[in-house]
């Protein structure tokens, strides 16, 4: 091919796409910066960017009334939340992709396929669902009280919202994990038990590590929308706390723009840090490794 | 499997099923409860068959996934191959670290940076709302076209780079050459990007929540309005309903992925046959 028709092809296929990127994906992200750094007539402020840090607000707990920052709780809370469930999904997902990627190659499909459906069900429905579960008056209670076993009080609570966060993004954390896994060489497990090796120091010393690059993935797949999600919440938590979603989606819904773009500046930058970090600690021990 | 694998492997399943059950379940209930079951009754699938709203959006969220996957597979088809033809590294790298940025950010942000951006350039031009079903559109195609650029790149990278250079040699127009001799070749690339960014479009909620107009409401939007006051069984018929059609859709692309494989073994078996026969 010559240089000019290589030149012309590329102008003619790359050029929609760059400008779409740039209009629609560059521009955007630069509009949350104006915003959250102006205030409501556009001049320029660091308002919206303290105000994240030092709003307080007066919790009862009960016994006393304690001032807190508003929003650094809820941060707080926020990550709190998205770590356990993300942990969770490790602690179940990552058994179940190894034992899918070591069973026959038409059970691997089948299972496959069962865990992809519920991901095709809408996320609302599926959190929908868990509301009517765990309600005081749902399956859940029912279930028990025909046990015998009383009745739990759960819809309202953090574990609530943990419990939707986990089965929303369950198979996020599965996928990963066994696409890596039903790659790996089995060779290299026959070899180190071979070796001499006992079971638990394969699954530590051989299968952990190469299977590493799909737990970070998961992880992160999982992290991301727990961190920023605002529905589960409001379903499975009764509104009754805040997670960082919820605020962004209340000063949406207020019109508070700016503010909104504040915090959602501050969640990027932080979240951006965070996966450079990890990226960089990932490259590292897999160098190691 | 082992029978302990068996074992928890069947827990998880019944984890990842048994609030998919209680939705079919009690989408049949008589009554409105949804922890007694008191009688089997069709009367929740008349209700939602008589909410022309919910209709109305069913067929607002085909137009807009089926609008915003086809752009976005002709568009991120033809990026990929710009993109896998570029020499200069700085660019290459720009463009793979802008594809990346929507499926790294939250969809939170992702739809309040479009929103932001549709809401200034409206007031720009004065225009009291300027979220719309065009807004939400833009909104699709941009999240979409990362899931295509991911799919059909690779196939790119796997072909043969001589394939598209013998065609034009043997006088194909560059243009002829890609849809004759390129286009084949990454086309399960291309059409798994479409499926891919169709069903995105059409699940997508977070996006769709900062970028719809008053008047244009998909599916998933809807969904939330219902889930926001009162509690019906409809929603349960509604989830009932499209899960019944998910099932029939894995299940057809399933067994005519077996198809393709037994055809593809027999076509080996054949050619295999035909070799010896020529010995």
């Amino acid at each position: 091919m010559n240089k000019k028709t290589r030149s012309l092809i590329q102008r003619m296929t790359l050029t929609p796409y760059s400008i779409w990127a740039a209009l629609f994906i560059v521009v955007p992200l630069i509009f949350v910066a104006y915003y959250a750094f102006t205030d409501n007539s556009f001049r320029f402020t660091f308002g919206n960017i303290t105000r994240f840090f030092t709003a307080t607000s007066q919790i009862d707990d009960g016994e006393s009334v304690r001032e807190v920052r508003t929003y650094l709780v809820i941060f707080m809370r926020s990550l709190k939340l998205a770590v356990i469930s993300t942990f969770i999904c490790l602690l179940m997902g990552y058994p179940l992709a190894y034992i899918m990627a070591r069973a026959k190659a038409r059970t691997q499909s089948i299972l496959l396929t069962l865990i992809m459906i519920p991901m095709w069900m809408n996320f609302l429905i599926r959190t929908y669902a868990w509301m009517t579960i765990l309600q005081d008056t749902g399956i859940l209670n029912s279930f028990l009280s025909a046990l015998h076993l009383g009745r739990i009080h759960i819809i309202g609570t953090e574990s609530a919202v943990v419990i939707g966060m986990v089965y929303d993004y369950f198979p996020y954390m599965v996928l990963p994990i066994y696409s890596v896994m039903a790659k790996l060489d089995v060779r290299l497990l026959e070899a180190a038990s071979d070796l001499g090796c006992p079971a638990v120091s394969v699954l530590r010393r051989v299968i952990w590590p190469l299977s590493l690059p799909g737990v970070l993935s998961g992880v992160t797949m999982v992290l991301i929308p727990s961190i920023s999600t605002f529905y589960i919440s409001q379903k499975l938590g009764n509104g009754k706390f805040f997670l960082i979603g919820d605020a962004i989606e209340g000063q949406y819904v207020a019109n508070n723009l700016h503010f909104a773009a504040a915090i959602a500046f501050i969640l990027m930058v932080i979240l951006l840090a965070c996966m450079a970090l990890v990226q960089k600690l990932a490259n590292r021990k897999i160098i190691v490794a | 499997m082992k029978r302990a694998s068996k074992i928890y492997t069947a827990l998880i399943m019944i984890f990842l099923f048994a609030p998919i059950a209680i939705l079919l379940v009690f989408s049949f209930n008589r009554a409105k409860s949804l922890s007694v079951f008191s009688g089997f009754s069709l009367y929740w699938y008349r209700e939602l068959f008589r909410d022309s709203e919910t209709l109305k959006a069913v067929r607002n969220t085909l137009i807009l996934a089926v609008s915003a996957s086809l752009i976005s597979t002709v568009m991120g088809t033809a990026a990929a191959v710009g993109i896998n033809k570029l020499r200069n590294k700085f660019l290459r790298t720009a463009l793979d670290s802008v594809t990346n940025i929507p499926m790294i950010n939250p969809d939170i942000i992702t739809g309040i940076s479009l929103m932001l951006m549709f809401v200034f350039v409206g007031r720009l031009f004065g225009a009291a709302t300027s979220l719309s079903f065009w807004t939400m559109l833009i909104a699709h195609i941009t999240f979409c076209l990362p899931y295509v650029i991911l799919q059909v790149l690779p196939k790119l990278q796997q072909m043969d780079k001589a394939l598209p250079e013998a065609a034009m040699d043997l006088g194909c127009t560059p243009l002829r050459a890609f849809f004759k001799a390129e286009l084949p070749e990454i086309m399960p690339g291309v059409v798994t990007g479409l499926i891919m960014a169709f069903t995105l479009s059409l699940d997508d909620f977070v996006i769709s929540y900062f970028t719809a107009g008053n008047g244009f409401q998909t599916l998933p939007i809807r969904i939330y309005n219902m889930t926001k006051k009162t509690v019906t069984p409809k929603m349960y018929a509604l989830a009932t309903i499209i899960f019944f059609v998910i099932l029939t859709l894995l299940l057809i692309s399933n067994l005519s992925d077996d198809e393709s494989v037994r055809k593809r073994r027999e076509a080996r078996a054949n050619k295999k046959a035909a070799k010896e026969a020529v010995k």
